[in-house]
């Protein structure tokens, strides 16, 4: 008992050490975890079922809908240019399937970036593209940016209590005004109305940091260009679960270019 | 029409029963206050949104309309909060017209009330009802489960203890429109700087019989800095493989076109956007 | 040995009472906490920096606005500790007596390799209750070149070039990448063939890239603000004769300078 936890804490009781966890293994240089090996059968600490007992197991193979599959996405404004941008990735956790799953889908003149499960990503898509296209026939004229970020919030609330598993990413210029618009959501439909950039899926966290640094108000469109592909190239470098590929749109009132960039195939 | 749409729940409850965690819903871990005056009423807020320790919006609107003379903080989830006083916006609104009177503060509160209730929770919805009717000036908190109070100042969110030690030393009976509003962006203030769920600027509504003002950033005390260096980069510092300009006829075709071979057979899909990439 | 802190539950106890009234009672208490904060360090040709916000949080408070992540140990070598602020305190203090103790056995400094070892070793040596903190360790190398040793917590190590830990690395590491190393960046004109690449930076410049890595990761980390400390090893300028005659003053030189820099980040 040299090496039990007793030795490192003044007072303990039986039933204090039977709540000593190790701490979860935020970063370990070994391929393994730190964790000693638990047999399941005398894993009792855990008070669980057997059945549920398998749950580490299963949650190991499927641990969350949003970053199963992988990807990322991010919009950006310029100076009366926006810009949206995705990864290629298609994985099933660590393994990829495909390096030719674009996430980012027009709809006339608005773009949609879609991150989250794959099954829902597709099926949103058609989904909206079905919405989208009523819309046209009932109103003849083409959506504009606003309207679609309520129509997509309002799509993800009415499934409140089974969301799609999506984090959505609106971006395109209002043709009546010519003003630049992006905005993203949550899976439940809250939409965050960003006047600088909006980023979404497995790689957020680095595209937070990145775009935070590289980020400036009233790019121009081709510089707007340099700074979201490096700031989503970077952020993919830093994510095992997207890359493979990238693309780029840059949207101003009356041209659009897209871009397929180089990036590294691991 | 209308109603949630439970039709994915059964997949996401047997996903969640093989062990897949519930999504993460942007939730506003939120300072929001409230206050009486001699004559009206103060709501603020502050401005920050976040999905778990990241910030997902800086600044985003927590004081949410409801009629002309009735705003509404929200706390909690933030999707909640926006669809739930969305809908009783929309319900008092029908409300008014059929009575022919101006909707209540009380009236507004019992709908938001009857409305949590009945989800027994599960709507993340945490109110702040503020506002002045023929009856008065009020306020009131609506917790997600129902249940409700009516105070003289109230705070909520995660930043309520902060705000709450502000208003327990310094408010005072018969305060006025200026004092309650300082005292109300003082209390956000606090949360502000001592939670770390609460950030960026204020926003203050002030509401009297005449009118509801919104001051939205009313205090901006969290401007980010200027950068010690520019990030600009030159032209062709990325590495590009492909590139094409995309027509604007090409955009708004919104047929898909299927080209068919002789023998009927579909040999070539080609989507809207299809680039050969 | 592995399994000694999973203590057995009552059930397999052998004299436990089969009823529920005699099982364990649980206590709620774990020995570990996450303070946030995040720390980088950069290793450069002649120096080295470790840099790291001053707020230690616990859950949505903040406990202090004026914590130090980063420690001057002796000897030219700083450390850098990030995660359960207690445990990197003590860390840091066990550390800096070891390093004092070889000064006084062996009558020279320790070396930053030598200290990256012992390092690993006092992290080892707590293989089943570990620091919960992740340490970067920084000095000059026997060639004055800047040097960077990373750890995770039970003593992994390798020395690096530039590395982030804490509740941001994920948002300053690939900024890092871009704006240190250069990645993904080419030669413009060059068709994208020629990658630029990273020469001695400046260490101003590097400073200047690492206070806007913070106010970026502050903006969006809601564990991250209040201060920036900011801990630097050059390399002493030469002495004197004379100087170099004091036996006193021969026993702290060290051939490495420190200086250290506080500076403001936002609050909220």
């Amino acid at each position: 008992m040299r090496h039990s936890p007793r030795g490192g804490v003044g007072r303990t009781s039986v039933s204090d050490d039977a709540q000593f966890h190790p701490p979860q293994a935020l970063f370990a240089i070994s391929t393994t975890s730190i964790h000693p090996p638990v047999d399941p059968a005398s894993a009792s600490y855990l008070q669980i079922s057997p059945r549920i007992q398998a749950g580490p197991h299963i949650k190991s193979t499927m641990s969350n809908p949003f970053t199963l599959n992988g990807g990322a996405c991010l919009a950006m404004t310029g100076k009366d240019c926006v810009a949206i941008a995705c990864d290629l990735r298609l994985g099933q956790q660590a393994l990829t399937l495909s390096n030719n799953f674009p996430k980012v889908f027009n709809y006339g003149d608005v773009w949609l970036g879609l991150t989250g499960l794959a099954t829902d990503v597709q099926t949103i898509h058609s989904l909206f593209r079905y919405k989208v296209n009523l819309y046209r026939l009932r109103e003849e004229r083409e959506i504009e940016p606003e309207t679609m970020a309520n129509l997509v919030s309002s799509t993800l609330y009415e499934r409140r209590f089974g969301p799609y598993y999506v984090s959505p990413v609106v971006a395109g210029i209002n043709q009546r005004t010519g003003k630049p618009f992006i905005c993203g959501f949550d899976s439940i439909g809250c939409i965050d109305f960003a006047k600088d950039f909006i980023v979404s899926g497995t790689a957020s966290d680095q595209l937070f940091g990145v775009a935070e640094g590289l980020w400036e108000p009233d790019l121009e469109a081709d510089e707007l260009f340099e700074t979201i592909s490096q700031t989503l190239l970077n952020s993919l470098d830093r994510d095992a679960l997207a890359g493979w590929g990238a693309h780029v749109y840059i949207i101003k009132k009356d041209s659009v270019t897209k871009r397929l960039l180089r990036t590294r195939q691991d | 029409m209308g109603g949630f749409d439970f039709s994915n729940h059964t997949r996401n409850a047997a996903l969640m029963a093989s062990g897949m965690p519930a999504p993460k819903a942007t939730s506003t871990g939120t300072t929001i206050v409230g206050c009486l005056f001699d004559g009206g009423v103060v709501i603020a807020a502050d401005t920050r949104a976040t999905s778990g320790s990241v910030v997902a919006d800086k600044n985003c609107e927590k004081l949410h309309y409801i009629s002309p003379h009735i705003w509404c903080a929200g706390a909690g989830t933030a999707a909640d909060t926006e669809f739930t006083t969305a809908i009783i916006s929309s319900n008092l609104e029908l409300h008014a017209l059929s009575t022919g009177r101006k909707p209540r503060v009380v009236t507004c509160m019992t709908m938001l009330k009857q409305h949590l209730f009945k989800y027994q929770g599960h709507i993340g919805a945490y109110l702040v009802v503020a506002g002045c009717d023929p009856t008065g000036s009020h306020l009131y908190t609506v917790h997600a489960h129902g249940s409700t109070d009516r105070l003289p100042y109230v705070t909520m969110g995660s930043g309520s203890l902060a705000a709450m030690s502000v208003f327990e030393t310094q408010w005072k009976k018969g305060i006025d429109r200026d004092g309650a509003v300082k005292l109300c962006s003082d209390a956000i203030l606090a949360g502000i700087f001592n939670d770390l769920g609460s950030g960026s600027n204020v926003d203050v509504c002030v509401i009297t019989p005449e009118k509801a003002t919104l001051m939205r950033n009313y205090l901006t005390p969290n401007v980010r800095a200027p950068k010690e260096l520019k990030y600009k980069f030159e032209k062709g510092t990325t590495a590009v493989l492909q590139e094409k300009l995309i027509s604007k006829d090409e955009l708004r075709r919104y047929i898909t076109v299927t080209e068919v071979d002789a023998e009927g057979e579909t040999t070539l899909t080609t989507d809207v956007m299809q680039v050969d990439a | 040995m592995a399994s000694s802190y999973l203590l057995p539950h009552a059930q397999h106890a052998p004299h436990a009472h089969p009823t529920a009234s005699s099982q364990p009672r649980q206590h709620h208490w774990s020995p570990y906490t996450e303070n946030g904060g995040v720390i980088l360090g950069i290793a450069g040709k002649d120096y080295v920096i470790i840099a790291g916000d001053t707020r230690s949080s616990e859950g949505y408070n903040i406990n202090t606005r004026t914590a130090r992540k980063i420690f001057q140990l002796g000897s030219g070598i700083i450390l850098g500790v990030v995660g359960m602020s207690a445990d990197g305190e003590e860390l840091a203090r066990k550390v800096a007596r070891k390093i004092d103790d070889y000064k006084r056995n062996h009558d020279k400094h320790i070396t930053v390799s030598a200290a990256a070892v012992m390092l690993s070793r006092t992290l080892y040596q707590k293989r089943f209750f570990p620091y919960y903190c992740q340490p970067l360790l920084g000095g000059l190398d026997e060639n004055g070149v800047g040097a960077i040793y990373t750890y995770d917590y039970v003593g992994s190590f390798e020395r690096e070039q530039s590395r982030a830990f804490g509740s941001a690395a994920a948002l300053i590491t690939p900024f890092l990448d871009n704006q240190i190393n250069l990645k993904n960046q080419f030669v413009p004109g060059s068709n994208g063939e020629e990658p630029r690449t990273p020469g001695d930076m400046p260490r101003d410049l590097v400073e200047k890239i690492v206070k806007d890595a913070f106010s970026s990761a502050v903006e969006r980390q809601i564990e991250v603000g209040d201060g920036l400390q900011m801990v630097t090893v050059t390399r002493a300028p030469p002495r004197a004769e004379e100087e170099e005659a004091t036996v006193e003053d021969d026993d702290e030189w060290t051939g490495s300078t420190i200086s250290e820099t506080l500076s403001p980040l936002k609050q909220d």
